[in-house]
């Protein structure tokens, strides 16, 4: 406004001229400025979109497994020579001839080395103990001629799909020539198939992305959430309690204030490295073990949990302690019997929020081991395990081709994981939130 | 016994020891509460107390300690020459031990090994029984004495009262220990760095390859550990993420606060702040897989020379996640803003956008300038956007596209693999972990500090 009283300031025209003629200027300004509000909200929800779009766009299709019908016949000579039907016998049939027989027969004029090593290729390194599998559950099946579905090799599955290129120079394509043609060949007879992969649910890594699942990830982000929780949910109340309710307010206290708040915004790879230094190397815990796993994200939620649980309690009035006090409650009564079971539902949100936080979280894991690649599924806080941000983390550094879409499906499942928590954290505020 | 049914008999016996402190209790006053001091429960609470946390507190220490005893005692009965060996042949032998005694064998072992192991697995299962025994006597024990001490004008409550307040206590300075825990941790390592590597080497030397230097045996003449580059990394991709970040965060922020009708609002907000949500991991795939190539077609379409792992994609992401940390920080300074301000500025005629740009914003700097701070931290210390979208090798260059190399990068590329665990590779993560604690701590410290008195200023 100190343009508008210089111009006024100056003897040429009336002021209301010189109001108007800027007016136009200001009301001008006054578009532009919210304009670009307007942008910035766009070009941020435009982020939000584009993620999004292109996660899910490049990871829906894992979800789908890509399987070759084949009519298999189970060769007693090959899986039981002597007739028994005796596990162990069957257990050491050889299978890969089963299948490598099942594929000649079907494609008599392949005859080359070179061919029929592409050939066999065709089918992934694990159809033959889907075949065992099949066998011993069935023994009947010995002497017979089944059609047999097994999982596709993950190129042929990505081919499938359309994700690798039909045509171009065939020395750069991952599928050649000759292939197609099989695959054009086995299409046309009904023998591919696209079906839900339930692998990727089921089971745990794997070097091969067809058979690669997320289940063993799964299972140790749930061990080490398990132990993040059980330590940081009553800690970080039992904090919160003391510090709204009990502490007096001295320079102790806000030395722990000050400690909390800052332990809020330490990076997470520190926390990392304090796991590393002091519960691997100091107290020789086991590497890689959700129980470390579950110590270094309780450390790191702490704060979260004290800080919402902090603010639930301040939001309880007053006067429901003074009542209690009133009444000759002691103040341990009163906070643990009135104002607590008021603030639960707001320290509940924290805690899923905080939980919510510590299943997305990978820096500080990669620190403490639990980067390795892991095939079993874990059974117990001990046991090495990896967790779904981390096997995402792994996945993504993969060369395979067919990774990168089992990366994106990972990432969606866990987007579904953390948007399912928020919104229970959301339900749960807005159904026992109370307004004083 | 093992040790979770050991845990879990303690826990039934402090269960029958509160019915019996009640129970108790009752008795004593002749059936009528009032001829009490406390309530009935509280000397229930009492006599548990009594007789679940010693017994709680021994098993646990024992745990503690139990393994290196007992590994001790078996290295002791082991032949000698066996034991005289380095640190790292003894850590196998402790290993070997171990495999056999769970049943693990691979080939034939030693006899001597067999023996340890046999030796271990009794000494394993004698500790196990005498604590049992201890554990459980050391309960009943326990609640005999809360039993005995049991009175009419015994004050239960407070007792029970008092040991709450200590375990409430004992929570909340769990953050300073993790905080000394964190200092501690960091700081040994990074003196036994600085014992191999000068720190003014460390702090201003401008070349980084921490592998040559294992392989040519020349630490602390080779300069490998000058972190400067690593440094002005780090810088450059935080620049680049507050470029992206501060204005669109404020903007949107500003937006919301001041013109955004309520229903506008109420949609939007908790649509950005889904980005604060979405973990970081996915945000480093994100740029490696979407926004790297993309900016390097881009580049190429103009004719530049664009790295794949281009410091402007990993930044742009950076920026792109800390957005909504910037907005939901502005906005709430904006809302803190008195009315009354801005009553006046409408009242001399100001329009709204000159209001918020002359009134609003001034008021709301101290804070604004605090929230920025906090952001920049927080892209200081990112991690997985990095460590997925930006390159390894270190190069002193502010080119955005170019690659460089962060912090804590080579803090996970230092600590990731194999680890040995006295050479200065792994140490140089340790010491680099010192640095950006450092900083983040000075950082946080200011802001918080500034946020502080600005909060003060309009309450």
């Amino acid at each position: 406004m100190n343009e508008i009283c210089e111009v006024s300031g100056q003897s040429s025209g009336r002021t209301i001229d010189v109001v108007h003629a800027s007016l136009i200027r200001r009301r001008r300004a006054e578009k532009r400025f919210r304009l670009y509000g307007l942008v910035s909200i766009v070009l941020g929800l435009c982020f939000v979109a584009i993620l999004f779009a292109s996660i899910i766009a490049r990871g829906y299709t894992a979800f789908q497994q890509t399987s070759i019908g084949l009519d298999v016949y189970f060769d007693p000579e090959l899986i039981d020579p002597e007739g028994r039907r005796d596990p162990v016998t069957l257990m050491e049939g050889d299978y890969d001839r089963l299948l490598k027989n099942t594929l000649s027969s079907m494609f008599p004029d392949v005859k080359a080395r070179q061919e029929k090593g592409a050939l066999y290729r065709l089918l992934s390194s694990a159809a033959s103990y889907d075949l065992r599998d099949q066998v011993l559950a069935n023994p009947e099946l010995i002497g017979k001629i089944v059609r047999v579905w097994v999982p596709a090799d993950d190129d042929i599955d990505m081919f499938v799909k359309g994700q690798l290129p039909r045509t171009g120079a065939e020395g750069e394509r991952r599928i050649k020539d000759l292939q197609v043609a099989w695959i054009d060949k086995l299409e046309a007879e009904g023998r591919i198939e696209k079906s839900f992969n339930t692998a990727f649910f089921t089971s745990g890594d794997s070097r091969e992305p067809e058979l690669a699942g997320i289940w063993g990830a799964v299972m140790g982000s749930l061990f080490t959430l398990l132990v993040t929780l059980s330590l940081s949910l009553p800690i970080g109340m039992a904090a919160a309690i003391y510090l709204e309710e009990f502490a007096p307010r001295n320079r102790w206290t806000d030395f722990i204030e000050v400690n909390i708040n800052n332990l809020a915004a330490v990076p997470s790879i520190v926390f990392g490295l304090l796991g590393l230094a002091v519960f691997i190397n100091f107290f020789g815990l086991p590497r890689s073990s959700p129980l470390v796993g579950g110590l270094v994200l309780s450390l790191m939620t702490l704060p979260v949990i004290i800080i919402a649980g902090r603010s639930a309690l301040k939001a309880v009035p007053p006067s429901v302690r003074e009542a209690a006090l009133g009444v000759g409650a002691s103040s341990m009564q009163t906070v643990f019997h009135h104002v607590l079971p008021l603030a639960v539902p707001g320290m509940m949100t924290g805690a899923i929020i905080g939980m919510a936080r510590a299943l997305g979280e990978s820096a500080p894991l990669l620190m403490i081991g639990m980067v390795a690649f892991i095939v079993d599924i874990p059974r117990g806080v001990l046991e090495p395990a990896t967790v779904l941000p981390v096997q995402i983390y792994l996945w993504a550094d993969s060369p395979e081709r067919a990774f990168v879409e089992r990366t994106s499906a990972a990432i969606i499942v866990l987007l579904v994981f953390l948007i399912f928590m928020n919104g229970l954290a959301v339900y749960i505020r807005k159904r026992f939130e109370r307004r004083w | 016994m093992q040790k979770s049914t050991l845990l879990f008999l303690l826990v039934l016996l402090s269960a029958a020891a509160y019915h019996l402190g009640r129970r108790r209790s009752l008795q004593i006053a002749g059936g009528t509460v009032r001829n009490l001091h406390s309530l009935p429960s509280y000397y229930g609470y009492f006599a548990a107390l009594w007789c679940g946390f010693p017994a709680l507190l021994v098993l646990f220490l024992w745990i503690a300690f139990e393994n290196s005893i007992v590994i001790q005692l078996v290295l002791s009965s082991l032949p000698k020459e066996l034991t005289s060996a380095s640190a790292d042949r003894l850590g196998l032998l402790i290993n070997d031990i171990r495999n056999i005694a769970s049943g693990a064998v691979t080939g034939e072992p030693d006899p001597a090994i067999k023996a340890a192991a046999k030796h271990y697995l009794s000494l394993k299962e004698t500790s196990n029984r005498l604590l049992s025994l201890l554990a459980i006597s050391i309960a009943i024990t326990g609640a005999a004495y809360a039993r005995q001490r049991i009175s009419q004008e015994f004050r239960a409550r407070n007792q029970v009262e008092k040991s709450v307040t200590i375990f409430l206590i004992g929570c909340s300075t769990l953050a300073i220990f993790t905080t000394i825990g964190i200092v501690l941790s960091v700081l040994f390592e990074s003196i036994r760095f600085f014992k191999e590597v000068p720190i003014t080497e460390f702090l201003f030397g401008l070349n980084w390859s921490p592998q040559m230097a294992i392989r040519q045996d020349q630490v602390g003449s080779s300069g490998a550990f000058g972190a400067v580059p690593l440094f002005l990394g780090t810088l450059l991709i935080s620049a680049i993420a507050m470029v992206v970040a501060v204005p669109i965060g404020l903007l949107s922020a500003i937006y919301l606060s001041e013109y955004a009708g309520p229903k506008f609002r109420a949609a939007a907000k908790p649509l950005l702040e889904i980005l604060a949500g979405i973990p970081t991991v996915v945000y480093g795939f994100f740029a490696a897989l979407v926004v790297a190539p993309f900016v390097r077609d881009l580049g190429v379409r103009f004719g530049l020379d664009v790295s794949s792992e281009s410091a402007l994609a990993a930044g742009l992401v950076m920026g792109i996640m800390i957005i909504p940390f910037v907005s939901s920080l502005s906005d709430d300074f904006i809302n803190a803003v008195p009315q009354s301000l801005r009553d006046g500025a409408y009242a001399l005629g100001a329009t709204q956008s000159e209001t918020i740009r002359q009134v609003i914003i001034p008021a709301a700097l101290p804070g604004i300038v605090g929230g920025v701070l906090l952001a920049i931290s927080r892209a200081i210390g990112e991690t997985m956007i990095v460590v997925m979208a930006a390159g390894l090798t270190a190069n002193l260059t502010v080119n955005p596209l170019a690659a460089v190399t962060t912090v804590t990068t080579q803090i996970v590329t230092l600590l990731v693999g194999d680890q040995e665990f006295d050479s200065p590779k792994t140490l140089a993560a340790f010491a680099l972990g010192l640095v950006l604690f450092l900083v983040t701590l000075a950082l946080n410290v200011i802001a918080l500090h500034v946020v502080r008195k600005y909060r003060e200023q309009y309450e």
